[in-house]
């Protein structure tokens, strides 16, 4: 088993995860409807959830310490999140926008992985596609509502957050150190496939939203390096607050 | 701080002045969503139960608002949404129509007296005739 390059594709999915659950928590008890509130919230503790669960298996099959300890205290330079789980939640627009967008990418990861050679993440790939399934509906019917259903200033408010997202979106695809031999070894089909499907897929989801994705735009690409922005940091000690109390508390 | 006018919320929160509460506009129709009416099957096969509603702009988002009410705990095969104006019902001051009913017992199953019947017939031995 390469268990390096295994390790590199799950901290860079786990990292994803633990950061943008956090970022959908702090809508919890602000959310603009109740139920929305209470829905945004499940999914939050959904993504949570994976990333325990890529931590587990890297704690298991891999060598490395278990998930608390890897979730809670690495240093930002050892975090591998994208650049675009790390923006902060803005207005609903905008978080609407990032969760559709991330779970499109989400689902087509999750999808190529159920055909992976390593068993664990095939297993839990098959495991959680109902929940992705369910994220991916809810961020879609989200983005038809206020795209086309709505009114001007919701699809105005929703194709410009779709414009500021996009960059930090692509991003999400930047290639890893070990590209080739995750595809070469039929762990995972490389990002640069997994950009070309979600590309297809969020043009289908958003055909019924009017709404339009921008052209020619760069990548915002350095989280996958360790490299990220300032608003990874304050995320990283709030989080890790209770834990740094008492790193050996049981919980 | 704010001074406890009232045990009333409204009143103390909203500084609604209690004697001109009956002067309030009232809020224009449709200022909220309409509501949608929840019913949930919980295994295969099974009714779809009532189980409550939810307020939504359309009958998809009521689906995907219910899905988180309704279905989070426990287990769920299937939700159905019904938009409450569609929902034909009679009026509560008919309720007299029934005022009689619990009186008819002979449309209840369990006013037929069979049990003996039945005794007889798993008493019975295979030559018709009984021990």
């Amino acid at each position: 088993m390469n268990t390096e390059a295994i390790k590199d594709l799950c901290y860079r999915m786990a990292d994803d995860e633990l950061i943008l659950a956090h970022r959908h928590s702090e809508w919890t008890g602000l959310g603009p409807l109740l139920e929305e509130d209470i829905a945004f919230s499940s999914i939050a503790q959904d993504k949570l959830g994976h990333a325990q669960a890529l931590y587990t298996i890297m704690h298991e099959h891999c060598g490395e310490p278990n998930a608390d300890t890897i979730a809670f205290t690495r240093e930002e330079n050892a975090m591998r999140c994208s650049h675009f789980v790390e923006l902060p939640n803005g207005e609903y627009d905008f978080s609407l926008v990032r969760h559709f967008l991330f779970d499109a990418a989400e689902y087509i990861r999750w999808t190529a992985l159920i055909q992976s050679t390593v068993e664990p993440l095939a297993k839990l790939a098959q495991k959680i596609r109902g929940e992705l399934k369910y994220h991916l509906y809810h961020a879609q019917t989200w983005m038809v509502q206020l795209g086309a259903k709505g009114n001007e200033e919701s699809h105005l408010r929703m194709q410009s957050a779709l414009h500021e997202a996009w960059p930090f979106a692509v991003g999400l695809f930047e290639p890893g150190k070990h590209e080739d031999s995750l595809i070469a070894d039929g762990i995972f089909i490389g990002e640069h496939a997994a950009q070309e499907r979600w590309l297809e897929l969020v043009a289908e989801l958003l055909q019924p939203s009017t709404l339009v994705t921008p052209h020619g735009v760069e990548p915002v690409y350095g989280g996958r390096k360790g490299y990220h922005t300032v608003y990874l940091k304050p995320l990283l000690d709030e989080m890790t607050e209770v834990y740094r109390v008492d790193p050996s508390a049981e919980w | 701080m704010t001074m406890i006018t009232s045990l009333d919320p409204r009143v103390t929160r909203m500084q609604i002045n209690p004697n001109q509460a009956e002067a309030l506009e009232p809020k224009p129709e449709l200022d909220q969503f309409q509501t949608f009416e929840v019913f949930h099957q919980g295994k295969s096969g099974a009714h779809h139960v009532h189980v409550g509603s939810v307020h939504a702009p359309n009958r998809e988002l009521a689906l995907l608002l219910a899905k988180e009410q309704y279905g989070r705990r426990g287990q769920t095969i299937n939700l159905w949404v019904v938009n409450t104006r569609d929902v034909f019902t009679m009026s509560a001051e008919d309720s007299d129509v029934f005022t009689t009913t619990p009186e008819k017992m002979y449309r209840d199953v369990a006013a037929y007296m069979v049990r003996n019947k039945v005794e007889a017939f798993k008493n019975k031995k295979p030559d018709g005739t009984t021990e």
